[in-house]
């Protein structure tokens, strides 16, 4: 069990500084001009990476929120509406979480206020 | 993304107003709710039957909610709560009709809500603890007072921001998702079980609304830990 933990996360490491470094690379080439060439791929990708980020953390969350509200249910089926009600507004509480890093992450790709000042300063036109 | 084709704006722009389409589509839902409450009360008879009878349902039951989470003295504000999940609800609803738009699906509308809450929950605090409503603020241990109080008034601007973007991420999402799935493979009615998925969430979210605001308002009433 230790030698597959140790394995699996040496392997998880080694795929995200590879990723990074691939995805750096043609955005250093083609915004070498400024540094300010590389923001709007790291915007993209810190906007991708963010919701699925979020929703990892949901999924488990929500999932254990499931996980014992069935077991209540299994051992109480009479409570069982009581509890489907419960459930349900955790599970809203729990997406709420989601939901706040989407409006982050969209506030990233469509409404960053810095985008205007950045795209006129490397020279695209405006 | 195109300007999405609404009824009511091309309405309105024949008269040549260009009123911004979510306060067109409130002022709609809240018509509507008027019209139905009309409906239900145009003849109350003892056993209700009809439109009287859906709405004896979904009042008295939320009304039986309610009490259960706040207490007796929690009747005095039912219209409000009862108010709050109707419009909420039939808000988030109409938005998935063809040529509808879902006013909660701009941050305006929800931001206002919640601050309605926000406004009635010091309200009431004040009302029933008139100048002792600052106790709430300041914790269980006297001497961190301070500390205390600011998280306090913090943790009650989170409740603000936490009330609107919760509603406005919810149904300007399932907006956003079914018009791009309808960009994608509209032909093959793809968002079509989207829909499903949004007639559930549209009711959820509505209905957390409401019982975060009944608990938000049962916390100020109570008396300070």
């Amino acid at each position: 069990m230790r030698k597959s933990l140790v394995l699996g996360l040496s392997m998880l490491v080694t795929l995200l500084w590879a990723s990074l470094a691939l995805a750096a690379e043609p955005a250093g080439a083609a915004g070498a001009s400024a540094g300010l060439g590389t923001f709007f791929s790291y915007a993209v990708m810190a906007a991708g990476l963010g919701i699925g980020i979020a929703a990892f953390g949901t999924g488990i969350g929500q999932g254990m929120a499931v996980k014992s509200s069935v077991e209540g249910i299994a051992r109480n089926p009479e409570a069982s509406g009581k509890i489907t009600v419960t459930m349900l507004i955790g599970l809203a509480m729990i997406e709420s979480l989601c939901i706040y890093a989407l409006v982050v992450a969209l506030i990233i790709l469509y409404a960053y206020p810095m985008a205007k000042p950045i795209a006129t300063a490397l020279g695209f036109k405006m | 993304m195109e300007h999405p084709i609404l009824f009511l704006d091309l309405l309105f722009g024949k008269f040549g107003l260009h009123i911004p389409p979510h306060l067109t589509y409130a002022v709609l839902v809240s018509l509507i709710l008027l019209g139905l409450g009309w409906l239900a009360g145009r003849q109350v008879t003892l056993v209700p039957k009809g439109a009287q009878n859906v709405f004896e349902l979904i009042v008295g039951g939320l009304e039986e909610f309610m009490v259960d989470v706040t207490g007796e003295e929690g009747r005095a504000f039912f219209p409000f709560i009862a108010t709050f999940f109707l419009f909420i609800m039939f808000c988030n609803l109409i938005g998935l009709i063809p040529g509808f738009l879902s006013p909660t699906s701009n941050i305006n509308i929800t931001l206002s809500l919640a601050l309605c809450t926000f406004v009635y929950t010091h309200y009431l605090g004040i009302k029933y603890h008139g100048a002792k409503y600052v106790k709430h603020f300041l914790g269980p241990i006297p001497a961190l007072a301070p500390l205390f109080f600011i998280i306090e008034i913090i943790g009650h601007f989170a409740r603000v921001l936490s009330l609107t973007l919760r509603l406005f991420g919810n149904i300007m999402g399932e907006d956003l998702v079914l018009a791009i799935l309808l960009f994608l493979a509209g032909m093959f009615l793809a968002p079509l079980p989207m829909m499903f998925l949004a007639v559930f969430t549209s009711v959820v979210q509505a209905f957390v609304f409401t019982l975060l605001s009944m608990m938000y308002f049962a916390g100020s009433m109570e008396h300070a830990h």
